[in-house]
């Protein structure tokens, strides 16, 4: 029998300025449960504001917290707010509340719950905002349940819908799948390594013992967020739920949760294992070249914009993992940069996703569909709505003055800087997949600016204030940030990762392992 | 007064470059149905540009036109190493006043031209994002700030053709979209690749995209690597051009796009291809415009005849003008291609001569196109007598084009022909057979004088085919077919001026650009050779 020791038990240190941006989205939280249970039916349109404005308020704590740039690390270096982090709470928040911008109307319209909606929608956000403060294994694991949980259930939110039960369900059990997958990869990496921290990870799997193991460990959690990421193979479950999903909750899924997966991978490739580059590439490089052409060779033959902004989604992924893949081969003096890229990208394909998203609600209140035909004719009946979208559009192709230009750019740039090789393979794989890329972008434009209108789209169309609002914040970051790019590299160049927390002692791995039940 | 380095607010340069944008603006707050409104703000806006054209070149010191003036070095992207740095020398000046001089005149010709589906507030708007992507192309000193300016005309373009253009016009749109995407996809990863590999005398790597810097240091490079560069390069800027095997493109976009897109594309866009080889391919990568010399006068050669023979075979007369844009960009390719002074100075004259006359040609089949409605040649006839003056008018376009002394193609034509007598490397040998390089380009150059020859040829016969005659029936008491109207004359007669001024006193220009080119020329290919 094992003797039951006594582990002595302190009480962590909170440093409220650091949390306050999660204890404002949590306070939210309970406010809107509260205010769901005493409002009646018709006054439920309440719960949006009190979200909105939730998010907004949390802001103001991200602000102060940028303005003092000092890193602060809680609970033995397993969270941490650096500026890196900060910035990344920044840009879920701004797209939790943007993304309720565009729900309003769908929920409200659509005899959907609508309480419950935005608590979830706000949990989701709270998990993200937690993932960029991640540092550690189990925070880590935490954050990325606590923003799928509610994610898989908004997804199945059309009640009564086949489609959206499919995609629920779907999402779900991929997702759990990938967890499942991960928290192996997991288990084995804490036994190797006898901590869950990251940085302790990375010290104690590059003294080169179990190499093998250890391979199979990184290679089995970079599965698990492969899927979160929707990387060719694992995106299988990405179009089908992109289209059965309420379109905010795809917004959502497609911006918040990919860039969720994205700032894990950004911590584990940057902090658990910065000296295994030669097993990070040799999984991420096949990983982006495969996702990106895939993604877009698919794309070209949709007809449906949902789908289709899902498969371009996917060829952005892989754009996307190319710093990731090459961060190891970049000089030591700008491995840094990656990511710094990546965030650049993170942040310009935000704004140009959820725009586009916006603009596709909008015109399915009219048409009622998302087919690329249905929105024939729209520089008519519609002429502000199609500039919105085609400056998106030209965005995902990459052509100023639209921002996707800056991001694309950054990504070439870290690419080309990895040197002969792979990176010289990865940016000549990009350029030719832009230009695949840029055929269905401008198809679509062409469908808006060149067909007669159908029928039923002869009165211009007329969209909510909220929907507006959205579409017009979107694309007036979008083309700030292509005419003057520093606005974003300039926030970006401040971010530092602060990984190894100071005083931090690592454990020594357990003696004793408690045999399998 | 200089034309002073300055701050980017103070600069006339930036304001020029800015000032289109300024009425956009303006014009997005107006509601659309106020249409002559818009035109209004948008002609303001150009001539105001136009303005501020004059204002630069009062204070141009034409005697020091080698030297960059009115550099404005300010911060742009530092993430990226990126800056704006604008300036303009006498490679770039005359290609700004052409631009600027260019889309004055279009407004003033669409004033009642706005072609269906209307909308004249867009159509406006197009082509000031226009006029600003294409001064930004020529002043810019950066290669990621030429690349954005390079590119912001893309979706304009795109725009004019696709909403605008004719019954194919969805094909012509997109094939010109994905050809120049395709293109500008190389040319960012050769830019990326000088910026990581040019190296200063110390040997350390420069990571830098300024163009002035990037100049001194072009021989860092290796032999071999910069070759492969230049080969993105070459690809970039030829779709553009367009050179012979990445021209197919361009007849269709010419014969679909509306008579002012024509009009700025073959004036202006296509300009942006060889003003890109003059000013980045050739002084960044010397070895490799060494190396890759012969094969550019190999495809100018090429496109010349084929341009030539395509002309002859034509029955649209748009067509045929489209066409003859791909023979005459082989005269100014043949001209870089030598790698001389001479020939660089024709080069940039064939590109101004180019854009008036080519422009005034399109000008011309569009209005043709509003009252016949059809270019049919087969159709025409009889312009002369119909619409006297406006027959004229075409007989003095097809002159000018087909290289008649006096007139302002002659001077692109015959100097670049010239100057293939002695390239800069006479006595290096070529891929082709290992000949040296000076019978090589004498070859070419009897070819692109039989190029000459071939024009005569199918503009002659153009000219003869739709002026000369009697009215065909079906057009002989068509009350829509009448001379030319004020806006058109407005539009037209400083084009028209321009052709025979430059054509008489070609000096205007060679002028401005022979300091600059020389010192191009010395500075990347040197003295000797």
């Amino acid at each position: 029998m094992f003797a039951v020791e006594q582990i002595p038990f302190t009480t962590p240190t909170l440093d409220f300025h650091a949390l306050a941006p999660e204890f404002v989205v949590v306070g939210t939280i309970v406010v809107l449960v509260l205010v769901d249970l005493f409002t009646d039916e018709l006054s439920k349109r309440v719960t949006s504001a009190i979200a909105g404005l939730g998010l907004i308020a949390a802001l103001i704590p991200v602000l102060t917290l940028a303005a003092s740039d000092e890193s602060r690390s809680m609970f033995g270096g397993a969270y941490v707010v650096d500026r890196y982090s900060v910035i990344l709470k920044a840009l879920f928040l701004v797209s939790g509340y943007i993304v309720v911008l565009m729900s309003t109307h769908y929920i409200g319209e659509g005899d959907y719950w609508e309480g419950e909606y935005y608590t979830l929608i706000l949990a989701s956000v709270l998990g993200m905002m937690m993932m960029g403060s991640s540092r550690d294994m189990v925070t880590i694991f935490i954050s990325l349940e606590l923003l799928s949980i509610p994610a898989y259930m908004l997804a199945a939110w059309r009640k009564r819908d086949l489609d959206s039960g499919e995609a629920g369900m779907k999402y779900y059990l991929m997702g759990v799948f990938a967890t499942a997958i991960m928290l192996y990869g997991i288990s084995l990496l804490y036994g190797f390594a006898g901590t869950t921290l990251l940085s302790g990870i990375a010290t104690a799997i590059d003294t080169g013992k179990a190499q093998s193991g250890v391979s199979l460990a990184i290679v089995f959690v970079l599965v698990g967020f492969a899927f979160k990421i929707s990387a060719v193979p694992f995106h299988t479950w990405a179009p089908d739920t992109y289209q059965g999903a309420p379109t905010p909750v795809t917004a959502f899924l497609a911006v918040a949760s990919k860039a969720a997966g994205f700032v894990a991978l950004i911590n584990l490739v940057f902090i658990a294992f910065p000296g295994q580059g030669t097993v990070v590439r040799a999984m991420l490089v096949p990983l982006a070249a495969i996702t990106m052409t895939v993604g877009n060779l698919i794309a070209l033959r949709q007809t449906n914009v949902i789908r289709m902004l899902a498969f371009s989604g996917v060829a952005q992924a892989g754009y996307m993992l190319v710093p990731l893949a090459v961060a190891d081969l970049l000089p030591p003096d700008r491995a840094d940069e990656a990511m710094r890229a990546l965030l650049i990208y993170l942040v310009i394909y935000a704004a140009m996703n959820l725009g586009a998203f916006a603009v596709v609600i909008s015109v399915a209140r009219r048409t009622g569909s998302a087919e690329i035909e249905s929105m024939r004719g729209m520089f008519q009946w519609a002429p502000g709505m199609m500039m919105a979208l085609s400056i998106f559009l030209g965005g995902f192709a990459g052509i100023p003055p639209a921002g996707g230009w800056f991001g694309k750019f950054v990504i070439f740039k870290t690419a080309m800087d990895a040197g002969p090789r792979v990176g010289y393979f990865l940016a000549g794989l990009i350029a030719v997949n832009s230009v695949i890329a840029a055929f269905y972008y401008v198809r679509i434009i062409w469908t808006m600016v060149s067909h007669s209108p159908d029928d039923i789209a002869q009165q211009p169309l007329r969209t909510p204030a909220a929907l507006r609002a959205a579409v017009l914040i979107t694309s007036a970051v979008v083309v700030l940030t292509g005419i003057v790019p520093s606005l974003v590299s300039r926030i970006t160049d401040t971010a530092v990762i602060v990984s190894t927390p100071s005083a931090i002692q690592v454990e020594a791995p357990p003696t004793t392992v408690a045999p399998p039940p | 007064m200089n034309l002073t380095s300055g701050q980017f607010w103070t600069s006339p340069i930036t304001f020029a470059v800015f000032l289109p944008l300024i009425g956009v603006l303006v014009m997005l707050l107006i509601p659309k149905a106020n249409e002559d409104l818009h035109k209004g703000i948008a002609l303001v806006a150009s001539l105001l540009t136009a303005a501020v054209g004059v204002v630069i070149h009062t204070q141009f010191e034409y005697g020091d036109a080698k030297t960059l003036q009115g550099v404005v070095d300010a911060e742009w992207i530092p993430f990226i190493h990126s800056r704006w740095i604008v300036g303009l020398d006498g490679i770039s000046l005359p290609m700004f006043y052409l631009a600027m001089f260019v889309v004055p005149l279009c407004i003033i010709y669409s004033w009642n031209h706005i072609p269906h589906p209307g909308n004249a507030k867009a159509f406006m708007i197009l082509l000031l994002v226009l006029e600003t992507g294409m001064l930004g192309s020529f002043i810019a000193h950066d290669l990621i700030l030429f690349f954005v300016f390079f590119e912001i005309v893309l979706l304009p373009m795109y725009f004019m053709i696709g909403v605008w253009g004719g019954e194919n016009r969805q094909y012509a749109s997109i094939k010109f979209f994905l050809y120049t995407l395709f293109g500008s996809a190389l040319m960012i990863i050769s830019f990326l690749a000088v910026f990581f590999l040019t190296k200063d005398a110390a040997g350390l790597a420069l990571e830098t995209f300024d163009m002035r810097l990037l100049t001194q240091h072009g021989r860092s490079i290796p032999w071999a690597t910069a070759v492969v560069i230049f080969g993105g390069m070459f690809v970039g800027f030829g779709i553009k051009v367009p050179i012979f095997p990445f021209h197919t493109w361009l007849p269709d976009a010419h014969t679909q796009a509306p008579t002012v897109g024509s009009v700025i594309l073959a004036a202006v866009l296509l300009k942006l291809g060889t003003y890109g080889f003059i000013r980045i391919a050739l002084p960044i990568l010397p070895q490799a415009a060494e190396s890759w010399s012969p094969v550019i006068g190999l495809v100018a050669s090429i496109g010349i005849i084929y341009g030539a023979l395509c002309c002859l075979a034509q029955t649209d007369m748009k067509r045929l003008i489209a066409f003859s844009s791909v023979a005459h960009m082989g005269y100014v390719m043949l001209g870089i291609a030598t790698l001389t002074d001479f020939g660089i100075n024709a080069a940039i004259f064939g590109m101004v001569a180019h854009g008036l006359i080519t422009g005034m040609l399109f000008f011309i089949a569009g209005s043709a196109k509003d009252r016949y409605h059809t270019l049919e040649i087969k159709r025409l006839g009889g312009l002369l007598v119909s619409a006297p003056r406006m027959g004229w008018i075409l007989g003095l376009s097809t002159m000018a084009s087909l290289g008649l002394p006096g007139l302002a193609g002659f001077w692109g034509e015959f100097p670049a022909i010239l100057s293939a007598y002695s390239p800069k490397y006479p006595d290096r040998a070529t891929l082709f057979f290992g000949w040296s390089q000076v019978v090589v380009f004498r070859g070419f150059m009897v070819v692109a004088a039989l190029g000459t020859v071939l024009a005569a040829g199918y503009l002659l016969w153009l000219y003869q085919r739709v002026a000369f005659g009697t009215p065909p029936e079906e057009f002989a008491d068509d009350p829509n077919i009448h001379d030319v109207t004020p806006f058109e004359w407005a539009a037209w007669l400083p084009m028209l001026v321009g052709i025979v001024v430059l054509g008489i006193y070609p000096n205007l220009i060679f002028k401005i650009t022979n300091p600059a080119v020389t010192m191009v020329v010395q500075n990347a290919f040197g003295n000797g050779g």
